[in-house]
């Protein structure tokens, strides 16, 4: 029976059934955490403002999220008469399905990813730059100045940040000596690189924030300058879409700052190797708990005050730090494949 | 000198940690939300809210028509009419409250020399249409019926003051 079964995986179109249960096995989970996230997001903004958060719907107001999807699905999808209607409807769409293809290299466990390719991270980084004409479409497509506005700040905010998030990965690279995302866990095996490379850590961790447009880098949507910025003329599930894209790109840059500095699925100092996924799913909570601990506690960045810290800040800092990293591994020998 | 020093102190985080540590702190305090139709906030004894027109003991309304409620409304909300009765005691025929006009000033109240027109510690009287906002005095009567308890015990509780 078992033979059976794995000489069916081994056709194309086993390959195929597995691959797709492979997918759900990671996007339901992620979906229910991205719902869950924004409850989460909601009772920690209210408990950090000295409020109790949702807490009628269901106990603790656990249901939350359902009622949410409920309500978004059953509004109307308003398409404004002056925009482009393919384009407009095309934007959330994209925005939602790049948030989730970019989760088909992350590695759960020691192998457990859907495609272990070799040049993960560049994809990765190739997904989370394409992220961008979601937004860029969207604020073109709707035809609102504000949706624009916000549209051109996202496509500035993202081009700068991905400079310095270049070099972050760069630095990473060279002390995993590869761009296979379960190797670069494997490498931090004895020494996680948030230590050797704290500074790039915070770089990409911030830069994560800007990456996601969360708060204080929430320029592309700015409520109280912009009304919504890009998606201000989005309603129902157009919107519904771009919101779950945001959030599932939270994830991904939580998942993505594990594995680069956090040692993905090993626990610390090697504790309980067995618990794997677990070690990273916790890895992930805490920083989407700093995300947003981090929206709680700052003002949003203004515009130039944002470049300035994209251009004159990281991108020097992160070409500081790589020049030294790449130094000290020629200087001590401690190149990897060396 | 002064140039390191603020580079380096911005680029170790030092404010921005601070901020979240306070942000923390502010994390495990006790929250200040009310459940509220649940739970409700204190009530000071003086504070103003719905009418009501109080009786005696006996059942006897207090009210003696003398108007000066009516007189020193500022909004002119309450309409007074009045007749005596058979057994020559002086009372209300008519006792209108437009609550869409009242300013809650709590005037009446201070003028009533029988403490018959109060202002209870009702605050939860809103309606659908204005129509049921122009109380009469059957109404306004009722109301005191049902908050008299109330109403007798933030009477004693504010008397030292008076």
């Amino acid at each position: 029976m078992i033979a059976w079964v794995l000489a069916f995986f081994a056709t194309p179109l086993g390959y195929l059934i597995l691959t797709v249960l492979k997918a759900l096995a990671i996007l339901v989970p992620l979906l229910m955490g991205v719902a869950y996230l924004t409850y989460f997001e909601r009772k920690v903004l209210g408990a950090i403002q000295l409020r109790k958060g949702p807490n009628v719907v269901g106990p603790w107001g656990l249901f939350q999220p359902f009622a949410d999807a409920i309500k978004m699905i059953m509004k109307e999808t308003v398409i404004p008469s002056g925009g482009n209607r393919a384009l407009f409807l095309f934007a959330p769409m994209l925005t939602f399905f790049l948030a989730m293809i970019a989760w088909a290299v992350i590695p759960v466990n020691d192998g457990w990813a859907i495609s272990d390719i070799n040049v993960g991270l560049l994809y990765l980084f190739a997904i989370s730059s394409l992220g961008v004409y979601g937004i860029v479409i969207a604020g073109w497509a709707s035809n609102s100045k504000y949706a624009l506005l916000g549209a051109m700040r996202s496509a500035a905010q993202m081009v700068s940040y991905e400079v310095s998030m270049g070099f972050v990965l760069v630095s990473v690279l060279l002390c995993a000596g590869s761009l296979n995302l379960s190797d670069i866990v494997r490498a931090q095996q004895h020494l996680w690189f948030c230590i050797p490379l704290l500074p790039m850590f915070v770089v990409f961790f911030i830069s994560a924030l800007a990456e996601t447009n969360r708060a204080p880098f929430d320029i592309p949507e700015g409520e109280s300058e912009i009304v919504a910025g890009f998606f201000v003329e989005y309603s129902s599930m157009a919107f519904g879409l771009f919101f779950l894209g945001e959030y599932a790109n939270m994830f991904l840059m939580s998942a993505l700052t594990s594995i680069l500095f956090l040692g993905g699925w090993l626990g610390p100092f090697g504790l309980w190797p067995v618990l794997g996924p677990l070690w990273l799913i916790l890895k992930i909570c805490i920083l989407l708990f700093v995300f947003l601990w981090v929206r709680a506690t700052f003002p949003r960045y203004r515009y130039d005050q944002l470049m300035r810290l994209g251009w004159k800040v990281f991108l020097p800092l992160s070409l500081l730090w790589l020049v030294l990293t790449s130094g000290a591994l020629l200087a001590f020998g401690w190149l990897p494949h060396a | 000198m002064a140039f390191l020093d603020r580079t380096a102190r911005s680029l170790l985080l030092g404010e921005l940690l601070a901020g979240m540590a306070l942000t923390l702190r502010y994390f495990f305090r006790p929250k200040v939300t009310i459940n509220y139709p649940y739970e409700k906030g204190p009530l000071s004894p003086r504070f103003r809210g719905e009418h009501a027109l109080r009786r005696y003991p006996n059942g006897e309304e207090r009210c003696i028509a003398c108007k000066l409620c009516e007189a020193i409304c500022p909004a002119q909300a309450i309409t007074i009419e009045a007749e005596p009765r058979p057994d020559g005691s002086r009372r209300t025929t008519r006792y209108d409250i437009d609550m869409t006009r009242c300013i809650y000033c709590g005037l009446c109240e201070e003028a009533c020399p029988v403490d018959a027109i109060v202002e209870g510690p009702n605050f939860e009287f809103a309606t659908e249409t204005r129509e049921e906002l122009y109380y009469d005095k059957e109404r306004l009567l009722a109301n005191g019926d049902r908050w008299e308890t109330e109403i007798a015990r933030r009477l004693e509780m504010d008397a030292k003051w008076r």
